[in-house]
């Protein structure tokens, strides 16, 4: 167990490393400088900005001070677009509500999705199973663009007590998380189905049928834990990407999460906000693998000796 | 060898010249009924694309003329399907759009299939710490977020289309609507694969590393085959199924990528037209009238569907081991 959580750990760090030495050349690589798209700066004015941040100085300079930093000092650095503004602040203010959002989704997407591919694998090839995975399909190609604005006119609109978008009512998170679990309880239920037909399948399901163990107890206590290994697998990745919020979809309910940092970091060229983010969702990413491990683990003894 | 294979419904299928995995995947997949009604919408939408979109336009439909006095015309009015906000037929719109959507999708689709191919084999077939190496900068790769990624590739290559655009179009007179509209295509396309071949080379890799270690290979290696020969005649035919599969699912997912970039605004550009492109602008209009949102969201979801569908049903005819009947 120990050394399942360290061999995660250094990885991660390797990841992480990785991932910001690439991510810190090639931002750089985008062609202009993060100060050329204000209107009213001159070329003496974005040589100062550019002395200011530290952005004279030779590639390898710079990259070592951005480590140095961040190690030393805990410090993301300075947002270059929103001028006075430290990454870490931009961070603080919208991670909690992206968490929020994703979390709520993410329940929902396992409540929906798990039973789902459950009754799918239980009635295999009837209509039943049609049915889900049909809904499952649709869950997958009916995108949030296309139904975030059906959700507003259709279920907002009519109901005063729901806003069409915003974030000022608690309730202001119902739509845009209905929304983001489509996707994930549709995977859900793709895998939990497969993971569970597999299962099914095998000689000891048949010998416990054979003995006489009742239906609904084979399933719960026999099956249902190796069928979740897929879908927990899916999990660990899904969660770093839907608490990091959707820009999409943050973007249709007008959510202030930090979704829009991922798009408006890179268009505006403001490599410390990008790099933040890529050293963030590493280690989230890191995190939610080192999760999902642990509870593969758990659910499967097999593991626990290897 | 003559074959008793057992399909889905358990008849054994005995062919006299005996069947080979092709014709056997053919009989299965004939029995997938949404994997056929996938596959004849998938041909269906991509004829009225590239077949009847043209002729329409050399006829003499247009999609991008305006006519402001004919604003959202209902069915037959100014055009088949109506006119959108602009006047402009709503026909010709969506299936232009569905052209540059099915185009961006299908090229980066082959381009990653290529690079994730001549990766993964390579990475799979050298396997030991090279091969390993390989795939641990793919798995970082991987670990970055979706968008990041995409735009990224996107603003660095696009910055160098730009210019070489201005040389083709300053220098060597050549066509500035033309240049320009591919200009804006190129940087999209391979920003795409650029994030898409990432996990066709790992699947290329599982794949080609389980090959690489079974007997017929070893044969080939201890009759003193070139290792060129042994990839290209041995491994790679092997390796067929498997990607067949995952081009096909890679296809919906990259129509997705496109949409959700033309979406944000980062993606296709005017004069250009995209599903996802004109899904957002009908977003703009949806309570003024509904069509203009919903015949894109239609057949953009009808082609995700019908993709996955063939591609579940390709999977399942394939590689009947993963397959669940």
């Amino acid at each position: 167990m120990l050394r399942i959580i360290i061999s995660r750990i250094i990885q991660t760090l390797m990841v992480v490393f990785l991932l910001v030495t690439f991510t810190f050349f090639a931002v750089r690589a985008i062609p202009g400088n993060p100060f050329a798209s204000d209107k009213a700066t001159s070329p003496e004015e974005q040589a100062a900005l550019e002395a200011y941040y530290g952005l004279d100085k030779p590639l390898h300079r710079q990259y070592a001070k951005y480590w140095k930093n961040i190690i030393i000092d805990g410090d993301f650095g300075d947002s270059l677009a929103m001028k006075g503004r430290k990454v870490t602040t931009l961070l603080a203010e919208s991670f909690p509500v992206s968490l929020k959002l994703g979390l709520l989704s993410l329940f929902l997407g396992v409540s929906i999705g798990i039973p789902l591919g459950i009754i799918a694998a239980l009635f295999h090839n009837r209509w039943q199973d049609y049915l889900a995975m049909v809904i499952a399909m649709a869950g997958i190609c009916i995108v949030a663009f296309v139904l975030g604005p059906i959700f507003q006119l259709s279920i907002a609109k009519p109901l005063d007590w729901l806003n069409v978008a915003g974030w000022q009512r608690s309730s202001d998170i119902i739509l845009p998380s209905i929304t983001l679990c489509f996707g994930v309880a549709a995977y859900l239920a793709r895998l939990t189905r497969g993971g569970m037909l597999d299962v099914l399948s095998q000689d000891y399901i048949r010998s416990a049928r054979a003995k006489g163990v009742p239906k609904l107890q084979i399933i719960t206590r026999h099956a249902l834990r190796p069928a979740l290994v897929p879908a927990i697998t899916y999990l660990g990745p899904a969660f770093a990407a839907i608490i990091t919020g959707s820009f999409v979809v943050e973007n249709i309910f007008l959510v202030p999460g930090m979704g829009q940092h991922f798009v408006l970091g890179i268009t505006s060229k403001d490599y410390n906000l990008v790099l933040g983010l890529v050293l963030f969702y590493g280690i989230l990413m890191g995190i939610a693998n080192l999760m999902s491990d642990l509870a593969l683990i758990f659910m499967d003894p097999k593991l626990r000796n290897s | 060898m003559t074959t008793s294979t057992q399909d889905a419904s358990n008849e054994p299928l005995i062919t006299e010249k005996g069947s080979s995995l092709w014709s056997d995947a053919y009989l299965r997949l004939k029995k997938n009924k949404l994997a056929i009604l996938g596959g004849i919408i998938v041909i269906l939408i991509l004829t009225a694309c590239f077949v009847v979109a043209p002729i329409l336009s050399w006829v003499g439909y247009d999609g991008n003329q305006q006519d402001l006095s004919n604003r959202f015309a209902g069915f037959g009015e100014g055009g088949f399907l109506g006119t959108d906000q602009l006047g402009r037929d709503l026909l010709m719109r969506v299936l232009e759009g569905g052209q540059i959507s099915l185009l961006v999708a299908i090229i980066a689709t082959l381009l990653t299939v290529t690079i994730g191919v001549i990766y993964g084999g390579i990475a799979g077939y050298l396997g030991g710490r090279i091969g390993n190496a390989m795939m641990r900068i793919v798995d970082g790769l991987l670990a970055m977020p979706f968008l990041i990624i995409v735009i990224l590739f996107r603003e660095i290559i696009s910055g160098h289309v730009d210019d070489l655009a201005r040389i083709l179009i300053n220098d060597w007179g050549f066509d500035d609507n033309t240049v320009l509209r591919f200009a804006n295509l190129i940087p999209l396309t391979f920003a795409i694969a650029g994030f898409g071949w990432l996990s066709m080379g790992r699947i290329v890799r599982s794949s080609a590393a389980s090959l690489s270690k079974q007997e017929f290979v070893e044969a080939a290696r201890s009759l003193g085959l070139t290792h060129h020969r042994i990839l290209f005649r041995h491994i790679l035919p092997n390796m067929l199924g498997p990607i067949i599969i995952y081009a096909t699912l890679t296809i919906p997912s990259f129509i997705l990528y496109e949409a959700t970039l033309s979406y944000i605004g980062l993606g296709i550009e005017p004069p250009n037209s995209s599903w996802g492109k004109l899904i957002q602008e009908g977003a703009n209009y949806l309570e003024t009238n509904i069509t203009v949102l919903a015949i894109p969201a239609v057949l953009f979801s009808l082609t995700l569907f019908a993709f996955n569908f063939l591609g579940d049903g390709l999977r399942d005819a394939l590689d009947p081991k993963a397959s669940k009947d």
